[in-house]
């Protein structure tokens, strides 16, 4: 449409919508929300375009759109999805158009007002993060990168709970922190390359690779090694991998249920999408080198944040943390450096963000109802709601990893990955596995507390005379689908990645990988593929 | 014999924009004396109409390169941009002084005629191709800003009971001592020249690389000592450091900046750092980038540049972290950027980087005039008459009140620390990658580093503003139509350089006139 690709219509549909809502009136309270709900629905429907029109077959980038933006600097507007990245955005589009109409009636809006700036910040943001995904330009994937603090920023900070300044402020200082050193590895690629398009900069891998590119020190402080510590910090950071991680309880906890559903949904997966697009496809020998260590930090966040979370006493903090152990997995299936693993890290990312999306809703609509978050306020909440408990149920299910729900699929093919892996290995897995169990049990103990038990607090059983509302059932349903859906037919979503997946790991990092170590492996992903199929 | 130079010699065509700046400042003292004292906005729009012409001339001879002045005087793509950042500025301080002076009550003709006087000095500046030049040009932008920062002396009639007496005491004050320690730097500038003249037979650029050229080739005729120029270039650095307030030599910065009035404060603090920065950089990239000694691979100031702009970020950032007074938090947040600009001259001492240079230091300073004059505008608009109202509490609650002037605010904030979208962002991303290109990693990283601390001080701003609500917010009594003004124009280059950075690029037809001289 008017030599616009989809992909370019998808990314400035938000930022469209941001500016009609700009020139409307605060007053105009119901048309502010619709509009924006509208406009991240016609987003999400232009992403399912996308997909439809998404080649299984094809690797490479596709609907591809260049503009040159700062021709001197080799720097463009350089917007398309292949296989690592497409799912991602349908996930983007997919959680704001629930995270806008969860937000309809929370009462941290109607109680500090500004709707208009908030719905504003929403649609920016949803801008930002499609536009983390689909650029492959490293100028302006920075660009949208660092644009996202800023809505979340204001998100948390205004609209969030007591702590919310120290916690927004925080936020802001760690992930800045993180990402400022990646622009140091992003402007010596693109200046040595003189272009800025990821296809440049592996131009100057070359480089690296005959010699004629060096840093004095050799070893760990390789030049490889370095740029991609420059990436791999800010990822890391963002996802957060242990020992980073201690900006997402706060964060969590203080920002409204929308921003919680968005920074666990959507905003952590930029982490995780980044190693992958990044560290591995840039930088494949120092992946292999850097994959050992980089999985003991994941395992360690798998088992620490399940610990953790058993500890909490918070339900949104025991949520927060639970995602610390989840994207544990996610970050050990991408080092993994195998199709299962990589693969099953991309889905991990989807299921995570779909189940503790889910989850963080559920807190919210029980948080307006009774203005706590203690475990020990809740008890027998399933014979007050009856609606509400089953739809926890399934999403705490998911969020587990049972079978015949999304994150079985997404964990088990980790796990699979990173028993085979030639980098990795049994002992990895073994502690992983240690992980899942881990999350049966602070999973169930927190389903107990909450909605098991006596009904005998007051508070609960005035729950009776409050049922979930159209709206708060409406956010749920398309969660429940999702979660089905992935979980006994997941073969769509791992077709989509395949190729890409595939083309990633035979042409960059089995190239990286020491050879005697590759056979192994080729008979496990067989019989992933089988299993797929 | 005296010969006078005829008209095409001196190719007066070439200096145009800064002599209409000149003579039309000349024209408005007479101006001034028939404007009656009730009507004194007429001397302010008289102002703007200068600046105005001098704006088109400027576009006018914008692609026309060349020398005037016998050599002293040189207009390449560099000077016709930082003209044109020098001229925003001071048409940007018109717009800010109209109703403040008036509400401070110290309205005067004479100072739209010391605006359009330093901007001369600075437009002189930013195209001397002459030590002289530089010297003299640094004189004319220097002394109007002494007496501009004491503007607000105590007249005879200020009781000293009166409330506005202290704010009075302290302008005069911040005068002086701005006066007294320019003085001061002037003198090593001067020093400074003269050990080159001395190391190199020519005030000249131009003719200073081709002997540094010479003594580097191995084939001076003449006597001519390295160590000679590297303390011509030490002193030079000092002198024209004081002016553009980097560390060590930025102790005046925070008590001028705090007890000038503060639409000076917002003039100075840009006019006076386009015009130094532009001579050191010219200084550095043009005459000096290949005085090695010993064999090195980089210039033998590089180091000490480096270590300058390196603390210079340091300090500037980390001591804005704890102001509490919005104009001493501008004023470290302008060393810390002054630290940022001067990174990029030491990446002219890796030869390759001239050009990079001169265009990452323009860039730089035109992100930086627009984002600075913007936020200075917002904190005039809260300011009293007084003086007071500065503190930034003063900001709690301001989205409440005055939603666009907090939004706007946000953003220049935003720019400050150097956030994508904003010119703040493409300043940083040409002076990073002008030290990367110069392979001086540890700077770069250094910068980013002190950029994230400075997101503290800055989101502060932000958090007053937007995120708390303990007190009613500020009137912001003046935002005037004129202040707003220059809000907006301010608001436009800061989006506009982040949005469109190739608008101000392609500006620069990249090669500056001199470097290619010597196939450099």
């Amino acid at each position: 449409m008017f030599g616009l690709s989809i992909v370019t219509l998808t990314l400035f549909l938000p930022l469209v919508g941001m500016t009609v809502l700009l020139f409307m009136k605060e007053e105009q309270q119901n048309e502010i929300k619709w509009t924006a709900f509208g406009v991240s629905v016609a987003t999400f429907f232009a992403s399912l375009l996308m997909w439809i029109g998404f080649d299984n077959t094809n690797p490479d980038l596709q609907m591809v759109q260049q503009w040159a933006w700062i021709p001197q600097f080799g720097i463009n507007y350089y917007a398309g999805v292949d296989g690592l990245s497409l799912l991602l955005v349908i996930l983007t589009t997919f959680i704001m158009p629930i995270a806008i109409m969860s937000s309809f009636h929370a009462h941290v809006i109607e109680e500090r007002g500004r709707a208009k700036l908030y719905y504003i910040f929403m649609l920016l943001l949803e801008w930002a993060m499609i536009g983390v995904f689909v650029v492959h330009d490293l100028f302006v994937f920075y660009v949208f990168w660092e644009i996202t603090l800023v809505p979340m920023y204001f998100l948390i900070g205004i609209w969030g709970g007591e702590e919310r300044r120290y916690a927004s402020i925080k936020f802001f200082l760690y992930t800045m922190a993180g990402s400022i050193l990646m622009l140091i590895a992003i402007l010596y690629l693109g200046t040595n390359a003189g272009t800025f398009t990821l296809e440049g900069a592996g131009g100057i891998l070359e480089q690296l690779a005959n010699g004629s590119l060096t840093l004095p020190m050799g070893g760990f402080f390789s030049l490889q090694n370095l740029l991609f510590l420059g990436f791999f910090i800010a990822f890391a950071i963002k996802v957060p991998v242990w020992p980073f991680h201690s900006w997402l309880p706060d964060a969590h906890v203080q920002a409204p249920t929308a921003g919680s559903v968005i920074l666990a949904g959507v905003l952590l997966k930029m982490g995780t999408y980044g190693m992958v697009r990044f560290n591995l496809q840039l930088f494949p020998e120092a992946s292999v080198f850097m994959a050992p260590v980089v999985a003991v930090l994941a395992v360690i966040g798998i088992i620490y944040g399940a610990w953790v979370s058993y500890a909490q006493t918070d339900v949104k903090k025991l949520v927060a943390y639970s995602s610390i152990s989840h994207l544990g997995f996610v970050v050990l299936g991408i080092f993994a450096l195998n199709q299962a693993g990589i693969s099953g890290g991309t889905l991990q990312m989807i299921n995570h963000g779909i189940s503790t999306g889910g989850l963080f809703l559920l807190v919210g609509m029980l948080y307006e109802r009774r203005h706590t978050k203690a475990l020990d306020a809740f008890g027998g909440i399933w014979k007050a709601m009856p609606v509400y408990g089953g739809i926890s149920l399934v999403v705490t299910l998911s969020s587990m990893g049972l079978p015949g729900l999304n994150g079985f699929v997404g964990e088990f093919t980790i796990l699979l990955g990173a028993f085979g892996s030639s980098v990795l290995g049994l002992t990895y897995t073994l502690f992983a596995t240690l992980g899942v169990i881990l999350a049966a049990i602070y999973m169930l103990h927190m389903f107990q507390k909450v909605y098991l038990g006596e009904l005998d607090k007051p508070e609960n059983i005035a729950l009776k005379d409050q049922p979930l509302t159209w709206q708060e059932i409406a956010v749920m349903i398309p969660i429940l689908v999702a979660i089905f859906l992935i979980g006994l037919r997941p073969a769509p979503f791992f077709a989509t990645m395949d190729a890409s997946v595939n083309q990633l790991v035979e042409e960059k990092l089995e190239l990286a990988i020491p050879q005697e170590a590759t056979e192994s492996t080729a008979a496990i992903d067989q019989t992933v593929v089988d299993s797929e199929g | 014999m005296f010969v006078l130079p005829t008209l095409a010699e001196l190719n007066l065509v070439a200096v145009l924009p800064a002599t209409i700046v000149a003579v039309g400042m000349c024209l408005l003292l007479l101006l001034d004396l028939w404007v009656p004292a009730e009507r004194k906005v007429v001397t302010a729009w008289y102002a703007i109409g200068i600046l105005a012409l001098a704006f088109i001339a400027n576009v006018l001879v914008y692609n026309r390169p060349g020398e005037a002045m016998f050599g002293m005087f040189v207009a390449d793509s560099t000077t016709a941009f930082l003209n044109m950042v020098v001229l925003l500025t001071a048409l940007i301080a018109v717009l800010l002084s109209v109703d403040y002076l008036k509400r401070a009550q110290m309205e005067k003709g004479e100072f739209y005629s010391l605006v359009l006087f330093s901007a001369s000095g600075a437009m002189f500046m930013v195209s001397a191709n002459d030590l002289v030049l530089i010297f003299i040009a640094l004189e004319l932008l220097s002394i109007p800003l002494y007496i501009m920062a004491a503007f607000r002396y105590p007249t005879r009639d200020l009781q000293p009971s009166s409330p506005l007496y202290n704010v009075a005491v302290k302008s005069e004050e911040s005068g002086m001592k701005y006066f007294i320690l320019g003085a001061f730097a002037s003198a090593f500038l001067v020093y400074g020249s003269a050990l080159i003249y001395g190391g190199a037979g020519s005030t000249n650029l131009n003719r200073i690389f081709e002997v540094v050229s010479i003594l580097l080739q191995g084939e001076a005729t003449q006597a001519v000592s390295p160590l000679l120029l590297l303390m011509g270039a030490s002193l030079l650095l000092v002198g024209l450091g004081f002016k553009v307030a980097v560390f060590p030599f930025h102790m005046w910065t925070p008590d001028v900046y705090e007890g000038a009035p503060t639409n000076v404060t917002a003039y100075m603090s840009v006019v006076a750092k386009v015009g130094g920065f532009a001579a050191l950089a010219r200084v550095m990239a043009s005459a000096l980038p290949v005085l090695v000694i010993g064999g090195a691979e980089t210039a033998a100031w590089q180091f000490g540049v480096s270590l300058v702009a390196g603390l210079t970020m340091v300090l500037g950032n980390f001591v804005a972290l704890s102001q509490t007074n919005i104009k001493r938090m501008l004023a470290y947040s302008s060393i810390a950027h002054a630290g940022y600009i001067m990174m990029a001259i030491a990446a002219a001492g890796s030869s390759v980087n001239a050009e990079s240079t001169l265009n990452a230091v323009s860039v730089y300073l035109m992100s930086y005039m627009f984002t600075n004059l913007g936020a200075f505008a917002v904190a005039m608009a809260l300011e009293k008459a007084d003086g007071t109202g500065t503190s930034l509490d003063d900001f709690v609650g301001l989205y409440r009140t005055q939603p666009q002037l907090a939004l706007l605010m946000a953003l220049f904030m935003l720019s400050l620390t150097g956030i994508p979208l904003t010119g703040g962002f493409i300043g940083k991303y040409f002076v990073f990658g002008a030290a990367v290109q110069a392979e001086l990693y540890w700077l770069a990283i250094v910068g980013v580093l002190t950029s994230v601390a400075s997101a503290f001080y800055y989101m502060r701003v932000v958090i007053n503003m937007f995120l708390r609500d303990d007190q009613p917010g500020d009137p912001a009594e003046g935002a005037t139509p004129y202040l707003m003004s220059a809000v907006y124009i301010s608001a436009v280059g800061v989006l506009v350089m982040g949005i469109f950075p190739t608008l101000a690029t392609n500006l620069f037809p990249m090669i500056p006139a001199l470097i290619p001289l010597f196939g450099f």
